[in-house]
């Protein structure tokens, strides 16, 4: 028998015009707790879907060895048989369904050709009580809490005798009662054989119960530490994740010129009322004309939430606490019509998704937001219309064989530049900008920074969300730093580095709760 | 009729590849005209010239009229990503309330405007419910389909079928244009002619100035040949179609209500910012609510201009049969839906023209008319429609995901 359970080895997997794991070797003990880490886009979920099959083999270089046996996965279900189990952030469960139908969901119980709900129930309380949850397994699952569910998700993968349980962020998600709870059920479950790689941005809980914290950035492991020789600390954790230099790919800004506070707001508290859940607690935030202002934080840490809360688009959220300031007079947004025409703009973090019509074409994208501007009458001026949105397509070069092609033909760089024309035809004096540019390469990168300088040094204010510490480094004047919900810090980006952040965005608070 | 733009200027390929370029991407209009034309031909032999009487053209007409009025309205709720089930019977009702104020002895002049009212109202309660409480469309407008159904066979339960007299009425779906004074002349329908001559000007102007606006920003324009063939092609099918209803007795009413109802509705999508919100929603309703439209607002709209062409419709039908029947309305929907899809709206949303939805709603009536003069059993006419409704709208799913958005 092998001294890995899990080896993986020169993992190479290529997307078109990224390497997103490069020449990864990872190797996992029996029975130890194996702790991943990394930025944001640091390879961390790549790896896992290489191993659990999502990523059939064949479509990566590199091998996969179980107990020292090769294995090629062509899809899920054969990793699950390897004893392998992913459970992931969004939680795979039934919420309709009582426990004991989710447990064994596809692995049913059977007698002949029928499924054994007795045998079902019976062998479901028991699974429950490894995970020790004391629960009727009749119960369905939207009656329970976040914390339950993922202990029943682990229940599932236990009742599939999971050799190695994969836990993507399990505690993003919990308080603080239930991720305690959630990380001594791992230990306990380490006591009887069963491996663990934890992926998780709370280092606090890593360098708790890790065993070995192997640490990813940019597609490569940079390094493994083993945490049962020596204790190892969270700035150890943190300067391995970040240490790179810091390329020059961010345009020099001229001429600074930071006047007056423009945006503010003031105790901000969201509730999602579809949960019953805070999301935004007590956040405070100013921003000043002619300024970027930088939000940092992990995934989950209410980011999103909070440019949707302020742009009046809340499904299903309720403002519950708090002020908007705009030129120091408090306004209220119910719709993001009423945002526009204060002047307030939001470019959404998924274009495609929620931010462009991909069927129409670049002019009719550019206008939508502000079509009044061009219309005489009842009529839409299509020449101005089209004369608006050469200008556009010529000072942003937005690279299309006209403004009638359609959006949903561009590449992401220049959907992105049509969705930026798009806001600034509607002439803000706030533009917030989530993820400005999320998959797009280096080149369209640049041009984006350079037009969000000329705009601020025009007079505009902008948010910038980014999950990128170095945008956010390479960019903003200010920085605040946003984890579960709250404002856990606010830097000078003459003093903000990306050790500080990452700390300030993995601390965990006792803002938001249940 | 415009055929879409072609997207890449054909420079070295010549006439040839010019055509092949815009046959794939406007594969779906032509083929909606290519069926059209089969139908055409089919049936004119199989009746022996018949069904291209001017007789039965103008029939085919009005017959298609009630079912155009659906299509449009219908058309801007599948582009907005909804369904309305309940129009056959909205229409039926609505029908059966004019013939029955007439019966009283309203004024039309007041009983028509009532109506269309009482038309307006149903979309609005339909409206409110898709909108503001959420029922799905699907929902509120099976609903209304049983409501309405129910509502029609009460109100007609004593008197069954009611016989409207008044002319005016009548004249609605089965009446035509007054000629000019000196055109008693002539041995044709001179105002209908001339009427066909300033549509074809209008036309051919029209295409020239589009064709300018090309040039002037530098779009890409079809060939100067593919352009002036298209010019004759189109001014050839308008002057036929004039010259059949002028030798005839006229343009109908019927034509020249859908006319208007088109033309409103056509300049609605194409041109004013409510038609671009009704497109961005159809396209992605999400990035259009971020954008700022009102999303609700609009599609309240949508359904309660719906509730308007019900009533229309009705008025139409009920003028065409000169009486209000218990089932009237029967099948309307499947009509005003397939004429939709036929014309090009996207199962998908946000795709959709009206000009092209009215020749999809003379393929399904030409279908009817044809079989109708056939003598084909009513049950196998469902079977027939039902076939050619799955083949458009496969046609359109396989034609889009090739295209790829």
């Amino acid at each position: 028998m092998s001294d890995y359970i899990l080896e993986m080895r020169a993992i190479t997997k290529e997307f078109p015009g990224v390497k997103a794991l490069d020449n990864v070797s990872f190797q996992v003990r029996r029975g130890e707790i194996h702790c991943l880490v990394g930025e944001n886009g640091a390879g961390k979920s790549t790896l896992m879907k290489v191993l659990s099959g999502v990523y059939p083999f064949g479509t990566f270089e590199g091998s996969i060895l179980i107990n020292g046996q090769p294995q090629q996965f062509r899809h899920v279900s054969d990793s699950e048989k390897q004893g392998i189990a992913i459970i992931y952030q969004e939680l795979a469960l039934f919420p309709e369904l009582p426990i004991y139908e989710n447990l064994f969901v596809g692995h049913e119980i059977m007698k002949g050709r029928i499924i054994d709900w007795k045998e079902t129930k019976a062998r479901a309380k028991g699974v429950l009580e490894r995970v020790g949850l004391d629960l009727d397994p009749s119960m369905k699952i939207k009656d329970l809490g976040v914390g339950q569910r993922q202990l029943v998700e682990i229940a599932k993968a236990l009742s599939r005798d999971a050799q190695i349980l994969i836990l993507d962020e399990p505690t993003a998600a919990l308080n603080e009662d239930d991720s305690e709870n959630l990380l001594n059920l791992l230990q306990e479950l380490k006591g009887q054989g069963v491996t663990c790689i934890l992926i998780s941005h709370k280092l606090k809980e890593i360098v708790a119960v890790a065993d070995t914290i192997t640490v990813l950035r940019d597609g490569r492991v940079v390094t493994s530490l083993n945490a049962r020789e020596r204790k190892v600390t969270e700035q150890e954790i943190i300067k391995h994740m970040v240490g790179r230099e810091i390329e020059n790919i961010y345009p020099k800004r001229e001429n600074v010129q930071i006047g007056d506070v423009l945006f503010e707001i003031k105790n901000w508290t969201v509730v999602d009322r579809t949960r019953n859940r805070e999301i935004l607690h007590n956040v405070n935030m100013q921003v000043r004309k002619g300024e970027i202002v930088g939000v940092a934080g992990l995934m989950g840490s209410g980011r999103t939430e909070l440019a949707l809360s302020i742009f009046g688009n809340v499904p299903g959220y309720q403002i519950t606490s708090g002020e908007l300031y705009l030129n120091g007079k408090q306004v209220q947004f119910r719709h993001p019509a009423d945002a526009i025409k204060s002047g307030v703009a939001y470019v959404t973090e998924d274009r495609k998704l929620n931010g462009l019509v991909l069927i129409q074409d670049v002019k009719f994208n550019i206008s939508l937001p502000a079509l009044e501007k061009l219309v005489e009458g009842l009529v839409v001026n299509e020449h101005e219309e089209i004369t608006m949105a050469e200008d556009y397509r010529r000072s942003f070069d937005i690279r299309t064989p006209s403004v009638k092609a359609k959006v949903g033909n561009l590449s992401g760089g220049n959907q992105q530049k049509a969705s930026l024309a798009k806001w600034l035809f509607a002439e803000p004096s706030l533009l917030i900008m989530d993820e400005p540019t999320r998959g797009i390469d280096v080149g369209a990168k640049y041009e984006i920074y350079t037009l969000m300088n000329r705009l601020v040094a025009q007079g505009m204010s902008i948010i910038m969300i980014s999950s990128e510490l170095l945008e956010i480094l390479g960019m903003s004047d200010r920085i605040y730093i946003m984890s579960e919900g709250t404002i856990t810090g606010e830097l000078d980006a003459q003093e903000a580095t990306e050790e500080k952040i990452m700390a300030m965005a993995t601390k965990t608070t006792e803002g938001v709760r249940e | 009729m415009k055929t879409a733009d072609v997207t890449k200027k054909v420079g070295k390929g010549g006439l040839g590849a010019e055509i092949r370029s815009l046959l794939a991407s406007n594969i779906r209009d032509y083929a909606m005209y290519v069926a059209l034309v089969i139908i055409f031909i089919v049936f004119t032999i199989a009746t022996d010239r018949l069904f291209i009487s001017p007789r039965n053209l103008v029939n085919l007409v009005n017959q298609t009229g009630y079912v155009a009025v659906l299509a449009i309205g219908m058309t801007l709720i599948l582009i907005i990503r909804h369904i309305d089930l309940s129009v056959g019977f909205v229409a039926g009702f609505l029908g059966a309330v004019a013939a029955i104020l007439l019966m009283r002895g309203w004024n039309v002049w007041l009983v028509i405007p009532v109506v269309l009212l009482c038309g307006i109202a149903v979309g609005v309660y339909q409206g409110l419910l898709v909108t503001r409480i959420k029922v799905p469309a699907f929902v509120t407008t099976l609903a209304g389909m049983f409501i309405f159904r129910g509502l029609l066979s009460w109100v007609t339960a004593g008197t069954g079928t009611i016989i409207v007299r008044d002319r005016t009425f009548l004249q609605l779906s089965n009446g035509y244009i007054p000629d000019l004074p000196w055109g008693q002349n002539v041995n044709f329908h001179l105002l209908t002619l001339l009427l066909g001559i300033a549509m074809v000007g209008i036309f051919i102007l029209g295409q020239f100035k589009q064709r300018q606006d090309l040039k002037r920003y530098n779009f890409p324009t079809t060939s100067p040949v593919i352009f002036v063939g298209k010019l004759v092609f189109f001014s050839a099918v308008i002057l036929a179609v004039t010259w059949i209803m002028a030798s005839y007795r006229g343009l109908p009413w019927t034509a020249v209500i859908v006319a208007i109802v088109l033309l409103i509705y056509n300049f609605i999508l194409n041109k004013t910012r409510l038609g671009r919100h009704i497109y961005a929603i159809g396209g992605n309703p999400e990035a259009a609510e971020l954008s700022g439209i009102k999303v609700r607002n609009v599609t309240f709209l949508v359904f309660a201009s719906m509730g308007l062409m019900s009533a229309l419709a009705g008025i139409l039908y009920t003028s065409r049969l000169a009486s209000a029947t218990p089932t009237a309305g029967l099948g309307f929907e499947l009509d005003a839906i397939a004429s939709s899809y036929i014309g090009g709206v996207s199962v998908g949303g946000g795709v959709g023209r009206v000009t092209n939805t009215i020749v999809g709603a003379l393929v399904i009536m030409s279908l009817t008319n044809g079989m109708n003069l056939l003598g084909v059993d009513i049950s196998f006419q469902y079977v027939v429609k039902g076939i050619i409704f799955v083949l458009a709208v496969a046609f359109d799913v396989i034609t889009r995901s090739k295209a790829k958005v």
